[in-house]
């Protein structure tokens, strides 16, 4: 039942990700200051966006499973936050890479995004050991809510604390009201903003739809009394 | 006195009546804190410590002290069924949170009272920057008894407690620790405290207190359930 529309979005997010990035390198102007190396700014910021609202939606999820007690809910939760642990893997090394070429370090620690975005990625990389730590699925499901919520409101929190503890130098290219992008450059981002959200939400559903369905074997096994074919994760939920 | 108000007094009084006869977590923290300072001045080099260098060996040892009280913190409950006592009477739950996060506030505020002394005395050339520090430390400690308390619930019913507590905790506490490193720094300095960002580090340290209290309390329900 996840499957369904998995084929359309599917073909959007690989024409949005082609259009995107055809938008980078052949419209988007090259930065005065940094030059090609600042196209990988389109893609490390919707990276880094989209991976920090994939974790506070984990949490509203999170807060979904533990108001109804729906498994389900879980399931959508765990996806949310594996997937944006992922994309947070591609946001650190991305990010090294252009503060290696615009700062000529892989690692910049007077930077207040980036240490932010590290803290949280730690934080939320704890969310697997922790899962695996519990063996009651039932309880497992509730503690991973409870961990979602709680990582949840750590992410701003901790975001505020940083940015309070480091210097800015941090190009903010929002901030500005009218010195910020330039017109051409903005659509770029917006463009790529979107594909790669329509990149994450296509992963969420693949992988929902794969343990949807490895789900449905396991029961049809069971209903016919063959062996199961091996265990399966112990940490991911299952889902109907 | 209303059901919970009762509850909450009678737990408290029970842990810290049952930290006193069997001092099973308390002289532990202080040993550990106190060792690791002597192992600081040989890992830094230093006879004392002032700024920056002097708030890192404060809040580093007392952040891992404190992780061996949060990791005691519900080990008796598991053991002794104290959990099932809690899930059957006519009680809310949050008794026991606020119950265990003000045993846990407790612990953490008596170990200061004994090694931040110690501290001082090893570490500074005068003791004045004490009696800001304590305001950094008291809500410093309301921040890690919240969170302690939370995640020490948890991790107690996992296998392999005593490694998951440190390692979800410890990220936790990130926020907590460049606010309380942040506003010890300026007042351990050399030439006497200042008081550089002083109330914006103690209005974030609050904040983060208040956001995990209302945290803990609200979902701490679900723990319990079984």
């Amino acid at each position: 039942m996840y499957g369904k529309g998995l084929r359309p979005l599917s073909i959007a997010t690989v024409v949005a990700i082609a259009g995107a990035f055809s938008l980078v390198f052949f419209y988007a102007p090259l930065d005065a200051d940094q030059g090609f190396v600042q196209k990988i700014f389109y893609i490390h910021v919707p990276l880094a966006i989209v991976a920090l609202v994939g974790f506070v939606v984990g949490a509203v999820f999170a807060i979904l499973h533990l108001r109804s007690g729906d498994r389900r809910w879980d399931a959508y939760s765990y996806v949310s936050i594996h997937m944006s642990v992922i994309f947070g893997v591609a946001v650190l090394i991305t990010g090294a890479i252009w503060a290696k070429a615009s700062w000529g370090h892989w690692w910049v620690w007077d930077e207040p995004t980036l240490v932010s975005f590290l803290i949280v990625f730690l934080m939320y990389a704890t969310y697997y050991p922790f899962r695996y730590a519990i063996e009651d699925p039932e309880r497992q499901a509730r503690y991973a809510s409870v961990f979602a919520v709680t990582a949840g409101a750590f992410v701003p929190l901790n975001f505020m604390a940083v940015r309070l503890a480091e210097s800015l130098v941090h190009p903010r290219v929002f901030a500005t009201t009218n010195g910020g992008l330039p017109g051409s450059m903005m659509f770029t981002f917006l463009a790529c903003l979107v594909a790669v959200a329509l990149l994450w939400v296509t992963l969420v559903k693949l992988e929902l739809t794969a343990k949807s369905a490895s789900g449905q074997l396991k029961r049809l096994r069971r209903a016919l009394d063959a062996p199961a074919a091996g265990a399966g994760s112990r940490i991911a939920p299952e889902v109907s | 006195m209303t059901p919970s108000r009762a509850a909450f007094t009678a737990i408290l009084a029970k842990d810290l009546r049952a930290e006193l006869r069997t001092l099973q977590s308390l002289p532990a923290m202080a040993l550990f804190a106190t060792t690791t300072f002597v192992i600081f001045r040989f890992g830094l080099d230093r006879t004392s410590l002032s700024g920056s260098l002097a708030s890192g060996v404060l809040w580093a040892t007392l952040l891992f002290a404190a992780l061996l009280g949060v990791n005691r913190l519900f080990v008796a409950e598991r053991e002794e069924g104290g959990f099932d006592a809690i899930r059957l009477a006519p009680i809310d739950r949050s008794a026991l949170f606020a119950a265990k996060a003000t045993a846990l506030f407790t612990y953490l505020v008596v170990l200061e009272l004994v090694v931040v002394p110690i501290f001082a005395l090893f570490f500074l050339d005068s003791a004045a920057a004490l009696a800001p520090l304590a305001a950094v430390l008291l809500l410093a400690d309301l921040g890690i008894a919240a969170t302690g308390t939370l995640i020490s619930s948890m991790a107690v019913h996992s296998r392999a407690r005593d490694l998951l507590g440190p390692l979800v905790l410890l990220p936790l506490v990130v926020p907590l620790m460049i606010a309380a490193t942040g506003a010890s720094e300026p007042l351990l300095a050399v030439g006497g405290p200042g008081y550089h960002r002083f109330g914006t580090w103690l209005a974030v340290l609050s904040l983060y207190d208040l956001i995990f209290l209302l945290v803990g309390w609200a979902v701490f329900d679900f723990l319990l359930e079984d």
